[in-house]
């Protein structure tokens, strides 16, 4: 198959189509957090959950065939991880930050333990989108290939932003999150409400995690993750808790994992490792531009970082 | 409030973690009593008592890579039946190993000690070496130097780069953009040889192909291997090989773009059934198996019997290649095979004398040809003409 | 009465709810083994023998507790002001590449004035890293522990640009280094043991932490800006220099692990400095109460239970990865031990008075 260079034009598409491949585990996740975090709850164990979930779906994928039922397997795994968490930090004097650290301890020590059987195999991954199939170039073909949990992920953003804006237990989730005596006498209860939502991101977090195990870079191995989980936190922040700024971030994030590579085919080759910092760097730097003492940052659920 | 409840807490906090430490341990301690300790001594009534062989790997043993072809030559080398091992994975470069290592002596009982990744080496291997003088230390990775180094360490490692050379000879062979990639985690000696090797023996059936080689930084980063892998597919390579632990993701990542790939450690021809043409692989099995032979016959390092540096390619049997591919046609097979043969008689010569590297600049002056076993190799920080790419970072 | 045995009741909490929830984290983890296929009390006796059993694996212990401690510091110190850091990691690594730095560049000097430099430089720099995190929070409400986070990968990336790159030592070409410091520099053992001074430092700097956050001005200042900043504000305390004091300080313990690690163990600066001593100091912070003398026993505990490992693999075939699974389950019931302070029946006060004898009155 006769292939041709792209030479520069290669890196803008690589960066194109990495922001799609790299964005999807942290839109899941980011999204997933932006859920717990809006009721108030912050979970940094989304980093276990994810590595549980891409463990679970590529077993569950592998062991019945159907990638599909891998995804499900990953959201119902970290649904699991979600539920202890929740109950947990629902506890008094528990706190949530010691709570994440110590459940991407057990998370990714299961996740790993019963993944060991799995590293071997090859799983079915799942099928991509061509969207490509009119253009000539192999490049432009490959990069064109979409996930259907991409654009699952780039439809949930949307659809959380009218949730929370629109629908009543969005109103719920925001004033467990914004401010939980209104919400007590709105008469809802604010135990519940946290516990679902700290689940349900947890769900998200496991896809996210199938993504990676089944989409990109589709496969199963203890180094997959690449600090997503615990990133995610900071995209929230960085997002402002808005859902499609959530998606954005992410899309950020992925591309700026794929710059280094492209950059060194063609020929830049200085600094690696300070490419590797970039996206970091990138956040802290809009952090201290964004943030000031004089107002909390805007955005934010009132109620997180209180202890309950 | 209570006044004092601060100091109270302090109290109650140095009680709770005094009476946590030791309830724990007594709880140990009974169940110790009650149950059959855990035999590290083997029953071994017949003749000889066998030899307790202890390997250490830095990363998971299924990794498709290197920890996984130290973790096969384990297996083969315990089949034989007076050799008894144990074997500990994931142990990081610090202080981690030099425990690890001084339990397998002190509870395992092991005589011989195999710690498999390069960063064992210094401080490790030689603290440990030097507390305990019977105990062998034979360290993958080539790094012993005569005089320095204390007598109860060896060191061994292949010359893969052969198996490279050969699998460049496939690669260029089948390539019809002339573009080969490597996909590399460091610029280390032993990476560069191999990039090196790679690239000559593709220039040695076509003198026009070039090696685009990109580093990703470390060891094992699946996320960067992949988009390394997509980026060359973008460039045009259709040939990735590549120098990292688990070469599992490039392979496959290159499959599902429709290139070729060589592999290497292992075999990943399964992941890759159109693409892949062959590979580098370790033959550890049989390096640990002559280990275990000369330890029998009562050779040690410290008596001199066992060499301290023990370094082979295809003639010593150190390494093999894998089995060609359904897309290598028999022209390249030949060449490979023509190759492989020299390697075996000792007449090929990879580095020959006025090589130039990739700036122009002669690395190797002219006239001296440089032998497999030369250590100037070792210290390689050049990459040869043909290769596209920088060493520094 | 009354008086004496509520004392009695909460003392007896005190101790034996630790020891329920360990036991009870050992008995979950014993029916994680056996569905693994281990024998679960032979899987204790190991754990015994690995963590506690003699005096070499004691030291084993020992070893793998030194670092905790002065990472632990890193997180205890700042909760007491209320700021949550997750920085340790960071501080380390630009600790020791400090600390290398130094001792590279006195090389020659007498070695305790070396090892006093190397440890200063460690001291300053990862007091400078965690510092600025107290100062974004200060200065810019920016959310510490977010921040410390995003510096932990930012400190990662400069040790491999900075070891592979600037400071690299040509000849440490197979695993790019720094230079590597004298041996004669290098921090000793304690002696008659194979234990480093890196223990003694972590003792010493957790009992300095007590005293310092316990019984002085400046500790008394900061716990009550941790319990009520508006309060403390309007008392006149100066929360923007305490804070940054506090963050300093947090920083130099971790940024002084990094420096025992180079200097007692590494001999030079390389990847291996990044050994995530910093994510268990967390742990241990926590699971301590953010109190430094209980941090250094938790630092024990943690340490015998990562000193398991090993046997855990060799001797019951269970993979590597179960030791993650045992600290992960320690560390949740742990956690939710503390919430049950206070609301087990049998510890409660007993509404009517036991008829007991002792305390029948006249």
């Amino acid at each position: 198959m006769a292939t041709e260079a792209l030479g520069w034009l290669g890196v803008p598409l690589a960066i194109a189509a990495g922001t799609m491949r790299g964005g999807t585990p942290f839109l899941f996740v980011s999204l997933g957090e932006c859920l717990t975090e809006k009721s108030g709850k912050i979970n940094l164990g989304l980093e276990g959950t994810l590595l549980m979930g891409a463990m679970t779906a590529y077993a569950v994928s592998y062991l019945t065939g159907s990638p599909w039922l891998g995804v499900i397997a990953a959201g119902l795994s970290g649904m699991v991880l979600g539920f202890i968490h929740a109950w947990l930090t629902q506890q008094p004097r528990v706190n949530d930050v010691a709570v994440g650290i110590a459940m991407i301890i057990f998370g990714s020590g299961l996740a790993f333990f019963l993944g060991k059987p799995f590293i071997q195999p090859k799983a079915p991954p799942l099928p991509t989108l061509d969207l490509g199939g009119w253009s000539t170039l192999p490049a432009l073909q490959s990069a064109l290939k979409i996930s259907p949990l991409f654009l699952l992920g780039a439809a949930l953003a949307p659809l959380m932003m009218w949730f929370f804006k629109s629908t009543r237990w969005g109103l719920f989730i925001r004033a467990v999150g914004d401010s939980p005596d209104a919400a007590r006498a709105m008469g809802v209860s604010i135990k519940k409400v946290r516990m679902l939502c700290i689940i349900g991101g947890s769900f998200l977090a496991g896809i996210g995690g199938a993504s990676l195990s089944l989409y990109y870079p589709g496969i199963w191995s203890e180094r997959i993750s690449s600090g997503q989980g615990l990133m995610a936190v900071a995209l929230v922040i960085f997002a402002h808790w808005q859902p499609m700024q959530c998606l954005y971030a992410s899309l950020l994030f992925g591309g700026a994992q794929s710059l280094g590579p492209a950059l060194q085919s063609v020929g830049i080759t200085q600094g690696y490792y300070l490419f590797n910092a970039a996206p970091y760097v990138l956040t802290l730097l809009i952090m201290i531009i964004t943030c000031s003492p004089k107002r909390t940052v805007s955005g934010a659920p009132g109620a997180l970082g209180a202890s309950n | 409030m209570n006044t004092n409840r601060s100091f109270h807490l302090s109290r109650r906090q140095v009680v709770r973690g005094l009476l946590a430490t030791t309830a724990f341990g007594v709880t140990s301690k009974f169940g110790t009593g009650c149950s059959s300790s855990t035999g590290s001594q083997s029953s071994s009534g017949s003749t000889d008592k066998p030899i307790v062989m202890g390997f250490i790997y830095v990363g998971a043993k299924d990794d498709y890579g290197y920890n996984q072809s130290h973790a096969e030559g384990k297996a083969g080398v315990s089949k034989l039946t007076w050799v008894k091992s144990v074997e500990q994975a994931n142990v990081p470069e610090t202080t981690d190993v030099q425990e690890a290592m001084r339990n397998m002596i002190e509870q395992d009982g092991a005589t011989v000690i195999f710690p498999t990744s390069f960063g064992y080496f210094d401080p490790h291997v030689l603290k440990l070496a030097q507390e305990y003088p019977e105990v062998q230390f034979v360290h993958c990775g080539g790094l012993y130097q005569e005089g320095k180094h204390p007598k109860n360490v060896g060191s061994y490692f292949g010359f893969i780069d052969e198996a490279e050379y050969l699998a460049g000879i496939v690669a260029a062979k089948a390539s019809q953009s002339g573009k080969l990639g490597f996909i590399a985690a460091k610029p280390i000696p032993q990476v560069l040889r191999n990039i090196n090797s790679f690239t000559l023996g593709a220039r040695s059936v076509n003198p026009k192909v070039s090696t685009q080689v990109i580093f990703t930084g470390d060891w094992s980063l699946p996320v960067k291997e992949a988009e390394a892998a997509n980026s060359m597919a973008d460039q045009g390579v259709d040939v990735i090989t590549c120098h990292v632990d688990s070469p599992k993701v490039i392979v496959e990542t290159a499959e599902k773009r429709g290139i070729f790939t060589t592999g290497y450690h292992a075999n990943q021809a399964v992941l890759a059934p159109k693409g892949y043409l062959t590979g580098a692989e370790w033959d550890w099995t049989n390096v640990y198996s002559k280990y275990a032979e000369m330890i029998r016959a009562g050779k040690t390092l410290m008596n001199g019997g066992i060499p301290h540096l023990v370094r082979g390619g295809f003639k010593e049997g150190f390494l093999k290649l894998s089995a060609y591919g359904t897309e290598v046609n028999d022209e390249a097979k030949k060449l490979a095979d023509a190759a492989k043969a020299k390697f075996i008689d000792g007449s090929m010569v990879v580095y020959k004398g006025g090589l130039q590297d990739n700036t122009g600049k002669i690395v190797i002056p002219a006239g001296k040809d440089l032998k497999q076993q030369d250590s100037e190799l070792e210290k390689m920080n050049w990459l040869v003409a043909g290769v596209v790419g920088k060493v520094g970072s | 009465m009354m008086f004496n045995s509520s004392r009695w009741r909460t003392t007896l909490e005190a101790i034996s709810l630790p020891i329920a929830a360990l036991l009870f984290s050992l008995v979950l983890f014993g029916i994680f083994c056996a569905l693994a296929g281990a024998n679960p009390f032979a899987v204790y006796a190991s754990i015994y023998k690995a963590a506690f059993g003699n005096w070499r694996s004691f030291q084993n212990t020992l070893i793998r507790a030194a670092p905790l401690m002065l990472t632990a510091l890193c997180t205890a110190l700042p909760a007491r002001l209320g700021l949550i850091i997750i920085g340790n990691e960071g501080a380390l690594v630009v600790g020791g590449i400090g600390a290398v730095a130094a001792g590279l560049a006195l090389q020659g000097a007498p070695p305790t004035l070396v090892q006093i430099g190397m440890a200063l430089a460690g001291l300053i720099c990862g007091g400078l890293w965690i510092g600025a995190v107290g100062a974004l929070r200060h200065y810019r409400g920016v959310n510490e522990t977010i921040s410390s986070l995003l510096l932990n990968y930012i400190a990662i990336a400069l040790l491999n640009h900075l070891v592979s790159g600037p400071m690299k030592d040509p000849t440490s070409l197979n695993k790019p280094s720094t230079y590597p410091i004298p041996d004669v520099d290098m921090l000793g053992k304690i002696p008659g043991t194979r234990v480093h001074y890196g223990l003694i430092y972590g003792l010493i700097a957790c009992v300095i932490a007590y005293f310092l956050i316990q019984r002085t001005t400046f500790g008394f200042a900061a716990r009550t800006a941790g319990g009520n900043i508006r309060a403390a504000r309007i008392a006149g305390l100066p929360v923007g220099k305490l804070t940054m004091a506090i963050c300093f300080l947090a920083g130099s313990c971790a940024g002084l692990a990094g420096m025992v690690e180079v200097a007692a163990v590494q001999g030079r600066a390389n990847e291996s400095l990044n050994a995530n001593y910093g994510y268990s100091g967390i742990l241990v912070a926590f699971i301590a109460r953010h109190n430094p003398l209980a941090a250094t026993l938790v630092a024990v505990l943690v340490g015998g239970i990562l000193a398991s490992g090993g046997i855990l693999q060799r001797v019951h075939n269970l993979p590597d990865a179960t030791v993650l699974v045992f600290q992960g389950l320690v560390f949740l019931v742990v956690m939710y031990s503390e919430s049950l302070y206070g609301r087990l029946p049998i510890f409660k006060e007993r509404s009517q008075v036991s008829g007991s004898p002792a305390t029948a009155t006249v």
